[in-house]
């Protein structure tokens, strides 16, 4: 069975008037069906309002489903007995870092979790050190979170979620409030934890350079998915994906681009090597 | 019509153990009419600078003259400033709050001492120059998407009707059709009004397809001032302190070392496109 598997999940929001009667309803899942295996990168896109956000609040169950069904790690959402055990196998980070440090001190902000789920007190430390180690930021252990960089504080931030030692994190546009260098910081943590500790990773983003470093990407659009695939057969298709108010990498735009005015240059290309390789090729 | 900032300083938390010295020695000259980007990582002054351009924060030395005028004459009218020049700060939907769009956008005219229907003529100029649908104007801001309710709190700072528009990561947390919108309109309240422009951003690639002049902000002081070709051509000096050039620049250095002849610097798309056609032309 896959770590993660949706079938036909839907989410509608209601909204009721004073009496309590329904005056609107909003689909924000239409069947979904989203499969992840143990240990992939998986990156969802989507436009503001696509359901990107309600999907990931389904993963560790901050949200139920309408209807359908969700199995995370083997274990059903809808059954509450197995609530904490799925929240603690698939952590959440969110978009703004000064939402979710709490401790003023970095180290105890990372404890904070496993303390609240009674891991014993040495154990706690290990995690801690482990946790702070694998997003480099351990030497900050005793440092003030609030000042740390936008890039550090959300490192401390999913820190603070491997400390729970989870399967896997769900990363809802970690980097949408930082800038070019904390984007990257995050993203190489992110990246090694995938590569490294073979933790599964979801990763939400409006980035479209964030994406080519995944293995496989759902696109959705007005609560549906609507496209799936690797990175590359995904920006190879630069006309449907413009038409989901999205975008393509820069490099593969100009790709694109070039390919309209007749180079031979092969389909979806994601980096500069790759562009650089190509053109070489031809001249 | 400028905007002269003359030897600028600004001290954060003076004379504690916290002291910060955000700004040193500024000086700057923001002609009538600009589009300048401003860039630069977190922490590099660029927050406080733009807060010091409409009299938000008192410089802790130096001074600022607006068209002229020192703006910490005791008799000038800094609340007047606040109305000329216009800033949106980084996720202006936070402090949305009317009942309807409509009554949002008209808060700032009135409280500039217009009458309702003053006003409300303004708020329909606004909002009719961000481009949202006139059959979206009674409802709730709240009811808005991400990308409606920035160019609602934009439309907010427009009905003011300021000659310079500061905007503080207008597209930070949108998807690129929002962020496209975004800018167009923008870069045409630039064209069609000849506004002055500043934009604080953290994609290079946006203020390379955009403004005319680029101002890059390190340690508190201004490390590069230029066009963006000109200021990205310095990208190694950029890499020393945490910011790049876009992808396309890095991709005409690349072909260059490859033996590929591509003129000039490239900082866009079009650009890039044009260059290496040239290139393989010959």
């Amino acid at each position: 069975m896959n770590f993660i598997e949706a079938r036909k999940l839907v989410h509608e929001y209601i909204r009721r008037d004073e009496e309590g009667n329904v005056e609107s309803i909003l689909t924000a899942l239409n069947q979904v069906d989203l499969d992840v295996k143990q240990g992939e990168f998986v990156a969802v896109l989507g436009h503001n309002g696509s359901g990107k956000s309600t999907l990931a609040k389904h993963l560790n169950v901050l949200l139920s489903a309408s209807g359908g069904t969700l199995w995370v790690d083997g274990k059903d959402t809808e059954n509450a007995d197995n609530l904490w055990a799925i929240r603690q196998n698939a952590g959440m980070v969110f978009q703004n870092p000064d939402n979710q440090i709490i401790a003023s001190v970095v180290e105890e902000d990372v404890a904070f979790g496993p303390e609240n789920i009674g891991v014993p007190t040495p154990e706690i430390w290990k995690r801690v050190e482990r946790s702070l180690k694998s997003v480099g930021m351990i030497k900050y252990r005793e440092h003030s979170p609030n000042r740390l960089s936008g890039g550090q504080k959300q490192r401390v931030a999913i820190a603070g979620v491997m400390a729970m030692e989870p399967k896997c994190i769900v990363l809802d546009e970690p980097t949408a409030m930082l800038d070019p260098n904390g984007r990257r910081e995050v993203l190489d943590a992110v990246e090694q934890l995938n590569k490294e500790k073979g933790i599964t990773v979801i990763l939400i983003t409006h980035y479209m350079e964030e994406v080519v470093r995944a293995d496989r990407v759902y696109v959705m659009d007005n609560g549906k998915v609507v496209m799936q695939g690797n990175p590359r057969s995904i920006f190879s298709q630069v006309d449907t994906l413009k038409s989901y108010r999205l975008d393509v990498p820069q490099i593969t735009m100009l790709a694109y681009e070039l390919k309209k005015e007749g180079f031979n240059i092969p389909e979806g290309i994601l980096t500069r090597q790759e562009l650089v390789e190509a053109l070489c090729q031809l001249y | 019509m400028s905007i002269i900032l003359d030897k600028v300083n600004y001290v954060y938390s003076e004379k504690t153990a916290y002291e910060i010295h955000a700004l040193k020695n500024i000086n700057l000259k923001i002609e009538d009419g600009e589009f300048i980007g401003v860039i630069g990582h977190t922490g590099s002054g660029k927050s406080t600078l733009i807060q010091h351009l409409n009299g938000l924060m008192h410089a802790t030395s130096g001074g600022i003259y607006y068209n002229g005028q020192d703006i910490y004459d005791e008799d000038y009218d800094r609340k007047k400033l606040r109305g000329r020049v216009g800033l949106v700060f980084q996720y202006p939907e936070h402090q949305l709050f009317e009942t309807t769009i409509f009554a949002d956008v008209s808060f700032g005219p009135k409280n500039q001492g217009l009458s309702k229907k003053e006003a409300e003529l303004k708020a329909f100029t606004a909002l009719r120059s961000v481009g949202l649908p006139e059959d979206y104007w009674y409802r709730s801001p709240f009811e808005l998407s991400g990308g409606q309710k920035r160019r609602v709190a934009i439309a907010g700072v427009l009905a003011m009707e300021p000659e310079v528009l500061i905007l503080d990561e207008p597209t930070a947390g949108l998807d690129p059709r929002g962020r496209d919108e975004i800018l167009d309109q923008v870069a045409k309240l630039h064209e069609e009004r000849n506004m002055t422009i500043i934009l604080v951003s953290h994609s290079m690639e946006d203020v390379a397809k955009y403004v005319e002049r680029l101002i890059v902000m390190n340690q508190g002081s201004i490390m590069l001032d230029g066009t963006p070709g000109e200021v990205f051509a310095h990208y190694q000096e950029l890499e020393a302190v945490g910011l790049a050039a876009p992808q396309i620049t890095y991709l005409m250095h690349d072909l260059r070392k490859r033996g590929i002849q591509v003129p000039g610097i490239a900082t866009t798309l079009e650009e890039a496109k044009e260059a290496i056609l040239q290139a393989f032309k010959k």
